[in-house]
């Protein structure tokens, strides 16, 4: 057992050594390292999480129920116009409820008719390359006395949901990158959840502004008849609605017609500028050729009636056409700062949000105590390092000073693979460290009180070192697989921080186990050549 | 040199006849950590609970604690918990979950930035929404019993039925344990103490499987040694390594608690705490509780404690 063969040495030292490259950048600035570390070595640094380096863990979730109401509500569109085709069917009753759109048709010989053009809206999933496996998205049913449903599907809502999430991550993606954070990460979490992590983010509040609005920007005709005091009332003419104003200006409400003229869609640019004239704040936006012609001719047949510019159902603004506009470039002014200015132009250019999205969890982090946390957690490991060696020095003597470089090398293994794996590093993630620093020289103990025994029992000091590690090996090895199940389960469990702790943990035990069983039988065994002990001195 | 030794060697410490207290005196302690924990509650961070928490530093001078209270309360968010944490301009400020939703969770970071001014460098901000929290709380559970489980299923693997159990029961002693010590000190609850569970379940473990390996390879090598006796040479012969361990794992996690911030101190507390447990449990609890449950010994429990017996059935 004490024996080593030269390609056995080789390799413990090269892991070792390996380790130590693997660790020097992170000492580099991220300048050196790019200028002046050679690019065939490892280049990696170590990752922080959010708690070290400040920052902001936001989990949103989509709102189902926002969702579905608007989906049900376009559905509902689709159904008038599909009635009022040539030949119209007469109907009654028309309305959402629930998860389903129902209308009853007037004339029981229409009956068959209009379920023909229902089913036309039954809208059948793509189902992947098999496809065509008659799954829909909604469901149509016939009643007695000419009453018609149309229902979500499990399938088709699930599709649908998943859909709207991706385009989510998407449209934040987008805007999170026109915001210059750094290396933000979007990611889904099950079902109806996405995970936005922004390190190093200095505004949370307006990060959180820009991802969180819907940013559904239309044009509306303003109904200049209308009565806004009857319409306030819940008199309201059908296809007309009652808009609040976000103008500080001009803090009127207005009714404007329900029908959008054009909406951010129809947009192809949108930027942050000053007005000519005012220099206010303005944002100047370019519309796409189909988007253009529509405006030149709505403008064209309503010079002199003012339209509404309509961001989340809150009017910016309600300029009166003046000209009709056929360029396809105009200008919404309101009462922005340069920053909304800019704001709401990343949010044009990044598009709207298919459905309303929710924080469920937030967690922001200072820069200022995610430094602190840093310079916490590397007093407490050093002097917990230091304070662990002296123990065992003062316990094991000469055997105990083996034990002490076998736990610097495994420090240097820890950080290594961390960095490696680009695992990320967390306040717990240390202190889960430093619990391996205690945890680590258990192995060592295991093996030295082993030999201790087998000494006192009248072995050779060969014999006896050699029993120990034997002998220890496999209660090393069942008391760190207990370890590691605990920490596996913390894995899958944890989130963030936690999984940080279980990440070091487990890597902790596995480079504990290298070293207690490799490097420092190495180190006893060349001690053993060397000197030729007639008594173990621990 | 003189090196430090904890203790003798060849100690013949007759701790199986200590179960005759330590046993009632742990059934007596899990009792009442059980009524503490009905009576008392746990202190649950937002992390269960749902709600605001926040960490804020004054700029200029230690923090005015009964000025900020007061204008939080004025606020009407419910129940508004302020206190220092660590240094003097440090606050730690605890907002009750809000009715209505995710929306009226999100309203109270701006509430209380608008009161407080902006004298303020905000360090650190949570908000969980109710459904979050719900979420969390099962996944603590399910994971302290997952990993008990997993382990139990390993023990057993490895060993033999009866030592599964009896890890089982030690490890159950020691949670139980630590949540009355929370329940009793009313410390705050939260994911990372359900985190330094684990880890104590980890550590017990540990501690307890070392002590079944020796116990063990003794019933390979003296097969016709009493039971009582092979419990306690086992002990004894791997007490010095129980307690230089806890001794080291100690000294490390003493370190974190000193100088590791205020942000993970109950974190540290909690293992510090399990450690102790833990390494007791493993002597007195995890060892002892063979004699009742292996076979060995069934229908002999009166047996003389000291000396060599012949064993009955001898199982292999």
């Amino acid at each position: 057992m004490l024996y080593f063969s030269r390609w056995k040495v080789t390799a413990i030292l090269g892991v070792i050594v390996l380790s130590l490259l693997v660790l020097v950048p992170n000492f580099l600035s991220a300048e050196r390292l790019r200028d002046s570390w050679p690019g065939w070595l490892p280049g990696r640094q170590i990752v922080l999480g959010l708690d070290l380096q400040g920052g902001v863990y936001l989990l949103y979730e989509v709102d189902t129920a926002d969702y579905k109401a608007k989906r049900l509500k376009t559905l509902e569109n689709d159904i008038r116009n599909a009635m009022r085709q040539d030949p119209r069917i007469g109907y009654t009753g028309l309305g959402v409820t629930g998860e389903t759109v129902q209308l009853r048709i007037r004339d029981a010989d229409r009956v068959a008719d209009a379920a023909t053009r229902l089913q036309g809206l039954v809208n059948p999933l793509n189902q992947g390359l098999i496809g065509g496996t008659g799954v829909t998205e909604f469901q149509f049913e016939q009643q007695a006395d000419g009453l018609l449903r149309m229902t979500f599907t499990d399938a088709g809502l699930g599709q649908r949901l998943a859909t709207v999430v991706d385009q989510s991550i998407e449209v934040i993606r987008r805007r999170v990158d026109e915001l210059g954070t750094t290396e933000p990460s979007i990611q889904r979490q099950g079902a109806e959840r996405i995970l936005v992590e922004a390190p190093g983010e200095k505004d949370p509040a307006r990060l959180k502004n820009i991802i969180g609005q819907t940013a559904q920007l239309t044009f509306h005709l303003v109904d200049v008849n209308a009565d806004i005091a009857e319409a306030q009332a819940g008199r309201i003419a059908p296809g007309s609605l009652l808009l609040e104003s976000l103008d500080d200006a001009n803090p009127r409400p207005y009714v404007v017609e329900e029908a959008p003229l054009l909406s951010g869609e129809d947009l192809v640019d949108a930027q942050a500028s000053f007005a000519s004239q005012t220099n206010e704040p303005v944002v100047s936006f370019r519309l796409s050729t189909g988007g253009s012609r529509k405006f030149a001719s709505v403008t064209t047949e309503n010079v002199g009636r003012p339209f509404a510019i309509v961001l989340d159902n809150k009017i910016i603004s309600a300029p009166v056409i003046r000209e009709p506009i056929t360029g396809g470039q105009g200008q919404i002014s309101g009462s922005f700062s340069v920053q909304s200015a800019n704001d709401l132009a990343v949010l044009l250019r990044a598009g709207a949000l298919p459905a309303r999205l929710s924080v469920i969890e937030e967690r922001t982090v200072g820069p200022g105590l995610g430094a602190d946390s840093i310079a916490a957690g590397e007093r407490a490991s050093v002097i917990g390092a230091i304070a662990v060696a002296l123990f065992m020095f003062a316990v094991y003597g000469l055997f105990g000073l083996f034990a002490n470089i076998a736990l610097i090398v495994n420090i240097v293994m820890i950080f290594a693979v961390l960095t490696l794996l680009q695992a990320t590093l967390t306040l717990p993630g240390i202190a889960g460290i430093v619990l391996t620093l205690g945890m680590a020289v258990d192995s060592n103990v295991l093996i030295y009180e082993r030999i201790r025994e087998e000494q006192r029992l009248g072995r050779s000091p060969i014999n006896a070192i050699d029993a120990g590690f034997q002998r220890a090996f496999g209660t090393i090895l069942d008391a760190n697989i207990t370890t590691l199940i605990a920490a596996g389960v913390l894995f899958q469990l944890g989130s963030g921080p936690v999984k940080g702790f279980a990440v070091t943990l487990t890597v902790g035990i596995i480079t504990t186990m290298f070293t207690a069983i490799t490097f420092t039988r190495l180190l006893i065994a060349y001690w053993v050549r060397r000197r030729r002990p007639t008594v173990v001195p621990i | 040199m003189r090196l430090l030794r904890l203790f003798p060697d060849d100690t013949r410490i007759p701790f199986m006849r200590w179960r005759k207290y330590s046993f009632p005196f742990s059934g007596i302690l899990s009792v009442l950590c059980f009524v503490a924990y009905l009576a008392f509650g746990m202190n649950t961070g937002i992390d269960f609970q749902g709600g605001t928490l926040m960490e804020i530093a004054t700029k200029s001078g230690p923090a005015n604690l009964s000025e900020i209270r007061e204008k939080l309360n004025n606020l009407g968010l419910g129940e508004v918990q302020v206190q220092e944490f660590g240094e003097a301009d440090t606050v730690l400020i605890r907002i009750v979950r809000q009715e209505g939703g995710d929306e009226a969770q999100q309203a109270v970071v701006g509430k209380v930035q608008a009161a407080l001014g902006t004298d303020i460098d905000y360090r650190r901000v949570e908000v969980v929404g109710p459904r979050v929290s719900g979420e969390l709380a099962q996944n603590g559970i399910v994971g302290v019993l997952l990993a008990l489980g997993a382990i139990m299923v390993y023990v057993w693997f490895r060993f033999e039925w009866q030592y599964s159990v009896g890890a089982v029961i030690a490890t159950l002693h020691d949670i139980v344990l630590t949540i009355g010590l929370f329940a009793v000190l009313q410390l705050e609850f939260n994911l990372s103490t359900i985190a330094a569970i684990l880890t104590i379940i980890g550590y017990s473990l540990n501690d307890t499987v070392v002590v079944y390996d020796r116990i063990r390879e003794m019933r390979r090598k003296y097969k016709r040694m009493h039971l009582v006796t092979m419990l306690d040479l086992a002990i004894n012969q791997t007490l010095s390594r129980t307690t230089l361990t806890a001794a080291t794992t100690l000294i490390a996690l003493l370190s974190l608690y000193i100088f590791g911030g205020e942000v993970i101190r109950s974190f540290t507390f909690a293992m510090l705490f399990g450690v102790v447990v833990g390494t007791y449990s493993s002597i007195f609890i995890a060892a002892p509780v063979l004699i009742f449950l292996d076979p060995q010994l069934a229908g002999d429990k009166s047996a003389a404690p000291e000396g060599e017996e012949p064993a009955a059935a001898k199982t292999a």
